[in-house]
């Protein structure tokens, strides 16, 4: 729902009795495969450069070419970034999908469109603009192969002049989108936009209420995916060995980590690799390699989604019980074989906390921000390596692929911890070395790596079944001992893993509950809980599992409780009743959407005010 | 009258036998065996503790990888001072290949078995041949599955009997084949009971820089070395045909027996060391590849157990080659090599504004 602000009509704008300044969603209908993703992030950045709030998402089909495909925008002055459920500027170019997109909107809504579609047709509550797209593109485009590409280009200078978007701006941003290698494909890019300007100049009335005002709000900030962001924080963490195999929609995040790593992490002396990717023949095979090289003694890590999670479960398994790191990223999406690879969901959190078989706990982040994928992937490494087990980290599709606006990332000025790891020096003092005995109380043994010169490092892993000396055995009370150090070790990871978010309103009598994504539906939803039903509540944003005590606590001050998750099953919630006393459990309510889009803030609004009653 | 008696004095202790590096024969023996007794692949950890002991490799430098099943238990049974892993039901070779890419100056052996290789795990079996990775890969060879009780494996010959009767009617998947095919650099075949040419073969793989696959064909004396099965004791002894005698001298000693003209073949191993093949019965050249499918094909016609050197290519580049990594192992470089600095980062968030 968008907030009017009613200012005297203008003479000059027929029936435009009302502005709606720097508050509006964008969706852009095209067909995938046609370059509209230049033309989407060039409009979203432009705006971001005027210092207008911004988020930008790509609604994408699995298909190479052929397919609708929509991008959403939402820019607002507010900073509420979630997607937004209702669209307030439509840009249809796909005839396919043009009449469904153009019958679903709110009375009020504005429409640019590919002229012969003649969708004015179908509605007399809208604001339409017909553009003739493949008359303007012919005199900016002589080369006919390329006008498919260039075409989608024209509604850039089309919405820029409706929606008066400052030219300069969307100028910077598309030679920033082409950078200078690509200085003559921008130049026929930008008679495209000019194309769309003048037509729109000339030809259209604008009548629809929708316009952008310069801000000061994004001063500084970079744009980034959470999949960049993630490469990122895994390079300024010293990864040394990265392996996956290719999965939508994590993909990216070792594609841009290896261009990364060409760059930053080339030995100056010797122009070396200080690291090794691997492309593995599968997921099983790429945690495999990464369980090997943890052992040998790498900060190793992969990178995959749902299905590739399912394969690499017997692994994980191992590591849990023969005590080896393993940074596991897990960009989440629907379903499995076919499913909906390229929708979003919160769909992995049961399953990784619990991945394997026997008794099996593993930690998992939950980055809601490109920046906390950044800063959570040292924090993971740190896990895996000071607590010798695998550790996840769930971003999703949304976070993953799309474009966020985020302060730039702070230096991580803490040295990467390497944990519990004796060396031949080390070993020289101490008088006997067992590779699974509990010196310190806290679950995490003393290991060796392979290599090191000393007649008393070696030792011999294997699976569940092993003594302390790491010697195999099938012996009751040695497998009970072993496993109760592995749950004194979950234990001693409360302390260190990253404290939940949030705030506790002393005039709220209800909590809300999130991990993730899910951060900027309820921060906004929690807005207008307020201004439409005057209700007050708490938040607190998870960001790993095991749950640390502020959750508990949080749980103790409410009456009642809502877990936010973009689930079915409420797979959060699931974990909490398996960890709290019934009497806790008793004030959790849950709120879940699982449709595959990213979480939008009516959706739990709605939700919200059904389940309390109002 | 009361005399006295001397005892003789003890004799003197016999000198403790060192190997090159000084070290005894103790730390390169592993724990007490568990597999049953003639097993073949009790031989074949004897003949690796022989070697490396010969060879005065320092144990520490190596590390035992394996998979699961009888074959995977054995790296328990030798070089107790190397570091092991018994990992994944036919996941060895991602493990062996992470562990490698960690600290690429590991001496990596991965036992394995047919169960292993051939079935559940032909998929990294495959790719870790196609990306050449540096390790020595055994496989006892015995065409059962022992530890649940011997069913058939996929290199079970047609035609062989399962002790219960029943006939294998599934052609078999030869591992020195898809070696050869698919990018392993150094691939032979031995058998257990071999003790001279299996543990020539095992010190020239350490010699060879890059893939080498050995197929020891090791009997199973509980489910496959009966009347009927081409994986028994009798068996192979009577259809076993070596394809060259074999010698190996290692790089730190001196030659001292000249090569006879024309019957043998000395070749340069990465390491300096010398193999030397006499030819037996055929003219055979390892370097050929066609000819050594064509040989494999040939042998499985006939029912005869091929052994020695299949094939060999040197000087092939290795997956770690390929990766251009520093000379130490990455995953024990200081962070001053491997956290880029704060203007590296500065630099990255500047093209993101």
């Amino acid at each position: 729902m968008s907030t009017l602000e009613v200012s005297p009509a203008s003479s000059e704008a027929g029936h435009q009795h009302y502005r709606v300044v720097n508050d509006f969603s964008i969706q852009v209908g095209t067909v995938n495969g046609s370059g509209s993703q230049t033309a989407n992030n060039v409009l979203m950045r432009s705006i971001f450069q005027m210092g207008i709030p911004v988020s930008g998402k790509n609604l994408f089909p699995s298909n190479i070419a052929g397919l609708p495909t929509w991008f959403t925008i939402r820019a607002n002055k507010n900073g509420w970034i979630a997607r937004k459920k209702e669209i307030d500027f439509l840009v249809a170019m796909n005839p396919e999908t043009a009449r469904e997109d153009v019958l679903k909107l709110e009375a009020g809504a504005a429409v640019v469109y590919d002229e012969p579609l003649k969708l004015n047709e179908l509605r007399q509550d809208l604001h339409f603009y017909p553009v003739p797209f493949d008359k303007l593109v012919v005199p900016v485009c002589p080369e006919v192969k390329l006008r498919k590409l260039v075409r989608n280009m024209i509604y850039d200078g089309v919405v820029g002049h409706l929606l008066n978007i400052d030219f300069e701006e969307i100028h910077k941003a598309l030679f920033k989108q082409f950078g200078p290698k690509k200085a003559k494909a921008a130049d026929l890019n930008w008679g495209a936009v000019q194309a769309g300007r003048k037509f729109a100049e000339e030809q259209l009335k604008k009548t629809d209420p929708f316009s952008v005002e310069r801000m000061n709000e994004t001063a500084g900030k970079i744009i980034i995916d959470g999949n960049s962001a993630a490469a990122l924080g895994c390079i300024f963490a010293g990864v040394t060995v990265v392996t996956w195999y290719p999965i939508t929609p994590s993909s990216s995040l070792v594609e841009t980590m290896i261009g990364y790593l060409r760059r930053l992490r080339t030995d100056k002396e010797t122009g070396k690799a200080t690291y090794a990717v691997v492309q593995a023949e599968d997921e099983l095979a790429a945690i495999g390699m990464v369980v090997g090289a943890s052992w040998a003694g790498a900060r190793a890590m992969t990178s995959t989604s749902g299905p590739g999670i399912s394969l690499m479960a017997e692994f994980v398994g191992l590591g849990y019980y023969a005590d080896i790191p393993a940074v596991i990223f897990d960009v989440q999406r629907v379903g499995p074989s076919t499913g909906l690879p390229t929708r979003t969901m919160q769909g992995d959190v049961l399953k990784n906390a619990l991945l394997s078989h026997g008794d099996t706990r593993h930690p998992v982040l939950f980055p809601s921000s490109p920046q906390e994928c950044f800063e959570m992937a040292a924090d993971a490494f740190d896990l895996a390596e000071g607590f010798q087990t695998p550790v996840f980290v769930n971003t999703d599709l949304d976070l993953g692929m799309n474009n966020w606006m985020s302060d730039p990332f702070a230096y991580p000025q803490r040295e990467p911890k390497r944990g519990k790891v004796l060396d031949a020096a080390a070993l020289d003092k101490v008088q006997e070395f067992a590779r699974y005995r509990d010196v310190d109380g806290d679950g995490v043994a003393y290991r060796t790596l392979p290599g090191t010169p000393h007649p008393k490092a070696a030792y011999f892993t294997r699976g569940s079944g092993h003594n302390e000396k790491a010697q195999y055995t099938e012996r009751e009370d040695d497998y009970i001992k072993n496993v109760d150090r592995l749950s004194r070790k979950f234990a001693s990871m409360v302390a260190v893993v990253p404290k939940p978010e949030g705030e506790i309103n002393p005039k709220a009598k209800i909590g809300i509950v999130y991990y993730g994504t899910s951060r900027y539906a309820v921060a906004e939803s929690r807005d207008q809980l307020v201004r439409e039903y005057g209700i007050e509540t708490s938040h607190l944003r998870l960001k790993a599992y095991p749950f640390t005590p502020e959750l508990l606590d949080f749980i103790a001050r409410h009456d009642r409780v809502y877990v936010v998750e973009q689930n079915r099953d409420g797979q959060l919630l699931a974990l909490m009743r398996l960890d709290y006393e019934p009497a806790v459990v008793a004030k959790l309510r849950s709120i879940r959407y699982y449709g595959g889009m990213p979480l939008d803030a009516r959706t739990v609004t709605a939700e919200f005010a059904q389940q309390e009653g109002l | 009258m009361s005399t006295t008696i001397t005892p003789p004095p003890p004799p003197p202790a016999p000198p403790k036998k060192l190997n090159r590096i000084g070290l005894e024969v103790l730390p390169y023996r592993g724990a007490k065996t568990t597999l049953c007794a003639g097993c073949g692949h009790n031989s074949i950890s004897e003949r690796i503790v022989e070697v490396f002991y010969e060879l005065g490799i320092e144990p520490w430098k190596v590390a035992k990888m394996s998979g699961i099943g009888c074959s995977s238990k054995t790296p328990a049974y030798f070089l107790s001072q190397s570091h092991g892993f018994n990992s994944v039901h036919g996941r060895a070779p991602s493990v062996a290949t992470g562990a490698l890419l960690a600290n690429k100056n590991l001496i990596s052996v991965l036992v394995t078995g047919d169960g292993d290789t051939a079935s559940i795990g032909i998929g990294q079996f495959m790719h870790m041949l196609r990306r050449n990775v540096p390790l020595v890969y055994v496989i006892e060879n015995n065409g059962v599955y022992g530890l649940t009780k011997g069913q058939f494996s996929a290199t079970a010959d047609r035609g062989s009997k399962q002790k219960s009767g029943v006939i294998n009617e599934m052609p078999p998947i030869d591992c020195c084949l898809m070696g050869i095919e698919l990018g392993a650099t150094l691939v032979a075949r031995s058998f257990s009971g071999d003790k001279k040419q299996l543990s020539t073969i095992l010190k020239t793989c350490l010699s060879h820089k890059g893939l080498s696959l050995v197929d020891v064909i090791s009997p199973c004396v509980t489910f496959n070395d009966h009347v009927g099965s081409t994986k028994s004791y009798a068996y192979v002894k009577d259809h076993e045909v070596a394809l060259q005698d074999l010698n190996y001298v290692p790089y730190y000693e001196e030659i001292s027996v000249e090569i006879e003209e024309g019957e043998t073949k000395d070749v340069t191993l990465h390491d300096g060391s010398h193999l030397r093949l006499k030819k037996l019965s055929r003219d055979y050249d390892p370097t050929n590849k066609m000819q050594a499918v064509q040989a494999l094909h040939d042998a499985e016609g006939k029912g005869e157990v091929l052994t020695g050197i299949l094939y060999m290519e040197q000087g092939r580049e290795t997956l770690i080659d390929m990766l251009g990594v520093v000379d130490d192992a990455l995953g024990t470089l200081p962070a001053s090599k491997v956290k880029p600095g704060p203007e590296a980062l500065e630099a990255v968030m500047e093209e993101l504004r």
